[in-house]
């Protein structure tokens, strides 16, 4: 299963996708919050959204998933 | 009788040239690689070639020109060493004659003072030779010692093929640059068989070290080639920039504009400060256009570091990537830049910064890694360059990221502000959190808060007023976005004639 994770640490300001979406590889699918900078997560990979596991003002770690792909 | 030995003379050539048995070059073909002669077809200009120890160890039999190929040859125009593992033969082991053939062609480019490329494809040492390959004084130590002695006085290029096992995964690892294709080549310590063996761990090649991981991950690999020529493209290209040794001038060519495409400025870098921009656009914006030549592409993205053009003459552009990272600097690219850095300055390449930087990054993972020494490594190698240096504070520089970007105490011949541009120890923001935390929290009606939350950040953003700055002579020039590209070209032109010794001291103790 393919999953985007986030880059570095920071706090959900935006979700891009969702559920059903059909993305492309370099897509941005999150924005976080990071450093007071606006920090867009891309998908490494194109796919079919399945799951979006951070929500707005979840604080995230870099590494971890915030949306899986088919 | 001439006649006769000249022929059996011929005869040997042709069938040494050869290499290895069919069945190796059945694999070759199996593995979409080239034969070794065939790489140095690409590689060089034209068939003009001079080679050197093509019958080492021909009263073996099977092993022809030792599985090593030494050779002199052009590429763009100047005089270039090779050496070029073969891996038909025994599969480009290393044996006596075979360090000794790379020995000496590491000391003809010495004294030739001209660039030295290493066409990597060997399965390392024969183990049955070790004694004559292994530990003496002109054993494979040697190729390493040469090689850090080279390392800043000629160019030392990097194409890896295949695999650059245990000690001769050093070869890549001593040159300037290491350029890898994709799925064939592999650098490693130790194999997949061996770590299972003495770790137990259980990890396929490609995953322990495949080309996709060094260029990604680990920073081994500055340039990941879908295949053997485009591999040996991105040599050529790469050496375009680059003087024959370090006491010549780099090359030029024919001035060019700026790609077509290329945005204007003022719509490519937002006013928002904390909004997310793509630095390529800018980099595009400014170059002549296709001669930008990116290095480490996939590695630390948050940086971009890379070789460009400027009306025709070469430039080191490190500039940070607010689109990946918020641009922050992290370990890996406080480590990207201060080689590329000490790689432009050792050749007289010319150095362009262009900040958009928040700062270091901060946290736990962070600073367990060592951000405070890699930072310093990044600050110590842009301190110490010496070539023409220009900073160009895109939009804006906090804390240690602005000295990182050669602002104005680290001697840049000039810092140069786009209009818009903040400078200072933090964001407004994180200054008016830091300094009115007590007095924040004492408020307690939420509206009288934020009122004085906005009345302190206006105070602060007047106190980092960019024309302020430049009125204390803090920033030298504040350019116009459009006039940026035709300021850097005059620039650079004044700064030619720098000269400047930074010390006379043997060397610095290195923050690394």
């Amino acid at each position: 299963m393919k999953q985007v994770a986030a880059n570095m640490a920071g706090t959900v300001i935006s979700v891009l996708v969702q559920p059903g979406d059909t993305i492309s590889e370099g897509q941005d699918v999150i924005v976080l919050e990071s450093m007071k900078m606006e920090v867009p997560v891309q998908s490494m990979e194109a796919g079919k959204v399945v799951e979006v596991k951070a929500n707005i003002g979840d604080f995230v770690n870099d590494g971890d998933i915030i949306v899986v792909l088919e | 009788m001439t006649k006769h030995l000249e022929e059996t003379l011929q005869e040997k050539i042709a069938h040494i040239k050869q290499g290895g048995d069919a069945k190796y070059h059945e694999k070759l073909k199996e593995q979409n690689k080239l034969f070794v002669r065939d790489r140095l077809k690409l590689l060089f200009d034209d068939e003009f070639m001079v080679e050197d120890g093509l019958f080492a160890n021909v009263m073996a039999g099977d092993l022809p020109a030792d599985g090593v190929v030494t050779a002199i040859g052009k590429v763009n125009g100047q005089t270039v060493c090779v050496m070029a593992n073969d891996s038909t033969v025994k599969a480009g082991s290393w044996g006596s004659r075979t360090v000794e053939k790379i020995i000496r062609i590491q000391e003809t480019a010495e004294k030739m003072r001209v660039p030295l490329i290493y066409l990597v494809d060997s399965a390392g040492a024969r183990i049955t030779d070790q004694l004559e390959m292994f530990p003496g004084r002109r054993g494979a130590g040697r190729i390493f010692y040469n090689q850090v002695k080279l390392s800043g006085k000629i160019p030392q290029v990097c194409i890896l093929f295949g695999p650059s096992a245990a000690g001769g995964a050093y070869i890549p690892a001593f040159c300037d640059i290491v350029i890898m294709v994709d799925k064939n080549a592999s650098m490693y310590l130790g194999s997949p068989r061996m770590a299972e063996m003495v770790i137990g761990e259980k990890v396929s090649l490609e995953e322990l070290g495949g080309a996709r991981m060094h260029c990604s991950v680990s920073g081994c690999g500055d340039v990941l080639a879908a295949n053997e020529e485009e591999a040996i493209q991105s040599a050529r290209t790469y050496l375009s920039f680059f003087p024959a040794n370090y006491s010549e001038q780099p090359p030029l060519q024919a001035a060019k504009a700026p790609i077509e495409t290329a945005k204007d400025i003022t719509t490519i870098v937002p006013e928002n400060q904390n909004a997310a921009f793509n630095m390529h656009d800018l980099i595009q914006s400014l170059v002549d256009a296709d001669s930008f030549f990116e290095i480490k592409k996939l590695f630390a993205q948050e940086l971009i570091t890379g070789l460009a053009r400027l009306d025709g003459k070469p430039v080191g552009i490190i500039a940070n990537q607010p689109r990946v990272k918020g641009g922050v600097l992290f370990v890996d690219s406080a480590d990207k830049a201060a080689r590329f850095i000490t790689l432009c300055d050792a050749f007289g390449i010319p150095l362009l910064f262009l900040a958009d930087v928040p700062g270091f990054m901060i946290g736990t993972a962070v600073e367990r890694a060592g951000i405070i020494r890699h930072g310093a490594k990044m600050i110590s190698a842009m301190a110490e360059a010496t070539v023409p240096k220009i900073s160009v504070i895109v939009r804006k520089a906090y804390g240690a990221g602005l000295y990182a970007m050669a602002s104005s105490a680290f001697e840049p011949d000039a810092c140069i502000a786009l209009p818009g541009a903040q400078i200072a120890v933090m964001g407004p923001e994180a200054a008016v959190n830091a300094v009115y935390s007590n007095k924040i929290q004492a408020i307690e009606d939420p509206a009288e808060r934020q009122a004085f939350i906005q009345e302190k950040r206006k105070e602060y953003q007047e106190d980092i007023d960019l024309y302020l700055l430049a009125s204390n002579l803090i920033v030298d020039a504040i350019v116009p976005p459009s006039g940026l590209r035709h300021d850097l070209i005059s620039r650079y032109e004044i700064y030619k004639g720098k000269r400047q010794v930074f010390s006379d001291r043997k060397h610095p103790v290195y923050p690394v």
